[in-house]
């Protein structure tokens, strides 16, 4: 039943991830990678998930907050924004240049980013803060946090997870795009976050994981019931692969700063239309 | 200090519910105020000063004003990173509040010395930068910083500070106050080290040497004006801070001076050299060890001015 429903978000990941290889390649930019990983995961959000923001009306008190804190990859969020009309898709190309609107991390100057980031370890304690807040005045909205692997490295990620867990803010949801890949290598090499679901259990949080973190379908179910406990916060974990829907990418480490020549992009775009949407 | 500080917070927060303290842990006998007068705007996030800084952030972008608080270096250095790209960038409505600004802790060791702070932190776009020097002064400023919409970084003193203002405090941010005038020289001061400042003018006083005192309560945005009047007004001007040689109040000063084209006064900056403060005692003992004793003071001033 869902597989119908859920055209919209298949077409905006699929533009998204053509948007983001032609800003890092205009650009000649990095983290191509990260930014395929999320494509499906931010379509879902925006399309499915957030209530009560549009790009006329994107600091309504009422919205869902939605922290992304793995900034590096805010090219995805750019190009999803863009594609929802919440500034001129022109903007796209002028990533990462000089002079140009969008940097090569989010910023909130940026009608629709909640919150700037970039240097990991940020978005989960801000995203705490905010739920805090929403939880003690009994507001309505829910705050999410994506995060990623390298986000989980830091202590501070943990600081808020404890806390959260602590005081039981089950309006708080942290999305992990665990593509287990990181800056220099595999994620299980360098910080095993194994038996991540367990540790979250362990810390207070309501913890699913989605077994293919590109399934629009289980995305928006995973997300769709939330809290996952309730009187906990909640993590959703979603397997993903970086640099997903490009052969020579995916799982390839390399691909987090790996610039992408005039060949691998045509390629890559190629490969991205063939397998449509 | 620091019982003025929470004690004026409190009165605000009774009438402010956009008042949030966010704690890590550190405020014993001081902060049980707030925390049972208001519990849902209480949190403490435990031995976490970056989640503490982080979660501040959030709690501000939801339109409330939040306080973090803890002992010299624990609320600044240690989430330095989060102060800069969440507070800052962001224009977030949090005040960051230290208790025992300088040496205050003395004995306590350098763990817990707040010595490079004000150049750190004024070194951060928004970030406005206080340091008050006695008690009616810290209640003036904290009802200023809570008025005003952005982040501030307030140095706190620790406890008994004596007064150094004789007269009811005025408090502007940004507006250096003159507590005592005279046109031989102006010694220009921020923070609790006021006291000896004053001390060493009086004494100058009854040796003829007329000195203007000035508390430079706000080391960002720093009183332009004051600083050139000093230079254009009296002999010379002698800064002070129980800080860092580099960097602070002092630097702070000198850039006015040489940018205002008024860098032709006499001036000399008095202040901790530039080493670790690796010597055990009490605040007043480190002080005294450190040249910043009254008679240092006053000695400086006649120095410069032979």
């Amino acid at each position: 039943m869902l597989e119908s429903k859920n055209p919209k978000c298949r077409e905006l990941a699929y533009q998204v991830k053509l948007n983001c290889l032609k800003m890092v390649y205009g650009g000649q930019s990095g983290h191509i990678g990260s930014m395929l990983s999320c494509a499906e995961i931010l379509s879902v959000l925006y399309l499915k998930i957030l209530r009560n923001i549009t790009p006329e009306d994107a600091k309504n008190l009422e919205r869902d907050r939605l922290i992304f804190s793995k900034g590096h990859g805010g090219g995805a969020l750019f190009a999803t924004l863009a594609e929802l009309g919440y500034f001129p898709k022109e903007w796209l190309d002028t990533y990462y240049q000089d002079a140009g609107k969008l940097s090569g991390h989010i910023s909130h100057h940026i009608n629709g980013v909640e919150f700037s980031t970039g240097s990991l370890g940020h978005g989960m304690p801000v995203a705490a803060g905010m739920a805090l807040v929403g939880y003690r005045t009994k507001q309505k909205h829910h705050v999410f946090c994506v995060v990623s692997d390298g986000d989980c490295n830091a202590g501070s990620t943990w600081e808020a997870i404890m806390l959260a867990g602590q005081h039981g803010w089950d309006n708080l949801t942290m999305i992990v795009d665990y593509n287990r890949l990181q800056a220099l290598g595999n994620s299980e090499d360098i910080i095993n976050l194994e038996p991540f679901d367990a540790k979250l259990r362990d810390f207070g949080w309501g913890v699913k994981t989605v077994e293919d973190g590109h399934d629009v379908n289980e995305l928006e179910k995973a997300l769709t019931k939330l809290p996952v406990e309730k009187g906990k916060p909640s993590a959703i974990i979603c397997r993903t692969i970086k640099g997903k829907g490009v052969s020579f990418m995916e799982g390839n480490f390399n691909c987090h700063y790996g610039p992408v020549t005039k060949e691998l992009y045509e390629k890559a775009v190629a490969e991205i239309k063939a397998k449509g949407i | 200090m620091r019982a003025a500080f929470n004690k004026a917070l409190l009165e605000i927060a009774k009438k402010d519910p956009r008042v949030y303290m966010i704690l890590a842990d550190i405020g014993y006998g001081e902060i049980e105020g707030f925390a049972n007068a208001f519990p849902k705007r209480f949190i403490n996030c435990g031995v976490a000063e970056q989640n503490m800084t982080g979660v501040a952030c959030g709690v501000a972008m939801e339109g409330n004003i939040a306080i973090t608080y803890s002992i010299a270096n624990f609320p600044t250095l240690r989430c330095l990173e989060q102060i800069r790209n969440d507070v800052c960038y962001h224009k977030a409505n949090v005040k960051i509040v230290i208790i025992g600004g300088g040496m205050a802790y003395g004995p306590l060791g350098i763990s817990h010395h707040s010595t490079e702070d004000l150049a750190i932190l004024r070194a951060l776009p928004n970030m406005v930068v206080i340091a008050p020097c006695d008690i009616p002064e810290a209640i003036e400023a904290t009802k200023a910083m809570m008025a005003y919409n952005g982040p501030v970084y307030y140095r706190c003193g620790y406890k008994k500070e004596p007064n150094v203002y004789d007269a009811p405090v005025k408090f502007t941010i940004g507006k250096a106050n003159v507590i005592r005038d005279g046109k031989d020289a102006t010694v220009i001061f921020t923070g609790t080290i006021g006291h000896n400042c004053k001390l060493a003018v009086e004494e100058l006083a009854k040796k003829g040497i007329k000195c203007r005192l000035i508390s430079m309560h706000t080391v960002k945005p720093i009183d332009v004006e004051a600083i050139k009047n000093a230079a254009t007004q009296t002999g010379a001007i002698i800064t002070v801070e129980e800080h860092n040689i580099c960097g602070g109040l002092g630097s702070a000063v000198a850039e006015v001076l040489m940018d205002g084209g008024v860098g032709k006064v006499p001036f000399k900056r008095l202040a901790l050299p530039d080493v670790n403060v690796s010597k055990i005692g009490s605040q007043k003992w480190l002080i005294e060890e450190y040249g910043l004793g009254v008679q240092h003071i006053a000695k400086a001033v006649k120095g410069i001015l032979k």
